[in-house]
């Protein structure tokens, strides 16, 4: 594994779901804090931040909360990538060697229901909502039914990733749906986009991840278990691959931009997928969670089946994936989501996952985002 | 009086009595795309040239809108929602197109299954006219 320059110290979450008394703003802050208590520092020892939320306003105004202490503050908006593009910004700043000690933060609010699309912002004409086609489900709903047709993967597949996530939520205190429900359950509940039902989709909601990250040769100084980054790849989609809210695709068919990402991640850190000991992959709905499996090497196409059928996701199995209930049991607000996901490695990392710690002290983790329209962000963690 | 309008210029050949869908060509690389726009997404050429695509395809992929879209953006009726079919159509040798489809009925949906090009009612304007727009129909054996 190449040498690390890069290492997380402190960590801090608000809880994810609906918290009507405090504003994404305050979520942010609140994770800040809590990011700052865990490494031992104060605000003005922050030499930089990057940060982001998509619908609950500019993050650098966190500052007349945090402190007004002049630190370099750059606000992050790449879309579903928003939080792991603020990692991989800090990530590069402190191994150029430019700020030794800074934070990455993202968070956000979102009203109730299905993702409103601004088709404008999005480059797309008015008659593409209009017509009922602004719909990021649609894409999830005909991405995995012809990938179940092509790969031989069954409904009763797509339940089980749905049951694992709320049944792995249930011991994560900061999750929003703790409550177990039955594949049965999960299948029979409304068909909102052929074939994914109402529990095989995550929710817009809110929450606030913040990260501080410092020089690795530094990282003792601020706690006894650094985890260390490894690397922070995010890429953008090329010509033939299939993306949300697209009016139309090539003739050729490609990959899609988690393929070139996690490549880019598996050489910037040295090592395959075999090193790998747990994975949090971007589950919008239970589909995404099989096909970002094999989207990210950890096996072939088609070989889900098998796998999620003998339990080998499960938290107890030979490759966990989703440990924290991921999208499905935690909502996706947007800002906070990929780091989310960084949050609980380093948990599991530091062996501090209590009742979903993953068992036999892992020591390398990954972690994948993907979104709208047609970006993928990877980071892989070792202690 | 009410008429029947596009639901977009220049998205389709409209009026006609042979419509088509309206999309581009690059004229370096030959890459079709959909609607027109300029600049090849290809090869980063910006020789494009509006193309009448061809009205036969086969079905890539498809879903079924279960649930009322959020309004806006979508102009259709909410309080009597009927849910509606949704796919790509691989245009033959030209480009896929996502797509309306008649039928919101999964026994009728196949993938691979050969369609043709329909124009429907999407709506009704504040104007009472009826705004059409293109879909994808199963091709009758
Ligand atoms: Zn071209």
């Amino acid at each position: 594994m190449s040498k690390p320059e890069v290492a997380i110290v402190g960590i801090g979450i608000h809880p994810f779901g609906r918290t009507p008394e405090r504003t994404g703003q305050e979520q942010g802050v609140y994770a800040v804090r809590q990011a700052l208590k865990d490494a031992g520092v104060e605000w003005s020892d922050v030499q930089f931040a990057f940060g982001g939320s998509q619908a609950a306003g500019a993050a650098d105004t966190m500052v007349s909360k945090l402190g007004l202490t002049g630190l370099q503050f750059i606000n992050v908006a790449n879309g579903c990538a928003t939080g792991g593009s603020a990692l991989f910004s800090a990530y590069n700043t402190i191994a150029s060697g430019a700020f030794e000690l800074g934070l990455a933060v993202g968070y956000d609010k979102h009203e109730r229901g299905a993702f409103r699309v601004n088709t404008r912002s999005s480059g797309l004409g008015d008659w593409y909502g209009k017509q009922g086609l602004a719909l990021t489900t649609q894409f999830f709903g005909m991405k995995i039914n012809r990938y179940m047709q092509n790969h031989d993967i069954s409904h009763n597949t797509l339940a089980k990733v749905s049951a694992k996530a709320f049944r792995n939520a249930e011991h994560n205190p900061n999750a929003w749906r703790r409550q177990p429900i039955s594949e049965e359950q999960i299948l029979e509940s409304d068909m909102l986009s052929y074939p994914l039902t109402k529990f095989m989709f995550c929710s817009p909601a809110e929450g606030g991840v913040a990260l501080l990250l410092a020089r690795a040769d530094q990282a003792h100084k601020y706690t006894d278990t650094p985890v260390y980054l490894n690397a922070a790849v995010v890429r953008s989609r090329r010509w033939g691959s299939f993306e949300v809210m697209a009016p139309w695709l090539a003739l050729e068919d490609g990959d899609g931009p988690t393929v070139d990402t996690s490549k880019a991640a598996f050489e910037m850190a040295g090592i395959g997928p075999d090193d790998i000991d747990l994975a949090q992959l971007q589950d919008t709905e239970a589909g995404a969670e099989i096909m970002h499996m094999a989207e990210n090497g950890f096996c072939e196409h088609g070989e889900q089946e098998r796998i999620i059928q003998q339990g080998e996701t499960e938290i107890g199995g030979r490759f966990p994936v989703n440990t924290d209930g991921g999208c499905l049991a935690n909502g996706e607000p947007v800002g906070a989501s990929g780091l989310r996901q960084v949050y609980e490695n380093v948990l599991q990392l530091r062996g501090s996952a209590g009742k979903r710690q993953v068992p036999n002290d892992p020591k390398v983790a990954y972690t994948h985002v993907y979104g709208a329209p047609g970006i993928s962000g990877v980071t892989i963690l070792s202690k | 009086m009410a008429e029947q309008v596009a639901i977009e210029e220049g998205l389709f050949t409209w009026p006609s009595d042979d419509p088509r869908l309206l999309g581009s060509q690059c004229q370096d690389c030959g890459a079709i795309i959909f609607p027109m726009q300029s600049g090849c997404p290809r090869c980063a050429s910006d020789d494009t040239k509006p193309k009448e695509l061809g009205t036969r395809g086969k079905l890539w992929t498809w879903t079924i809108q279960g649930y009322p879209p959020k309004s806006p953006p979508y102009a259709g009726d909410v309080e009597n929602f009927e849910p509606f079919g949704v796919g790509y159509v691989e245009i033959h040798d030209e480009v896929k197109v996502e797509t309306r489809l008649t039928t919101a009925d999964k026994d009728l949906l196949k993938i691979g299954m050969e369609m043709e090009l329909k124009f429907i009612p999407a709506y009704t304007d504040d104007d009472g006219n009826e705004v059409i727009t293109f879909a994808f129909a199963p091709v009758e054996r």
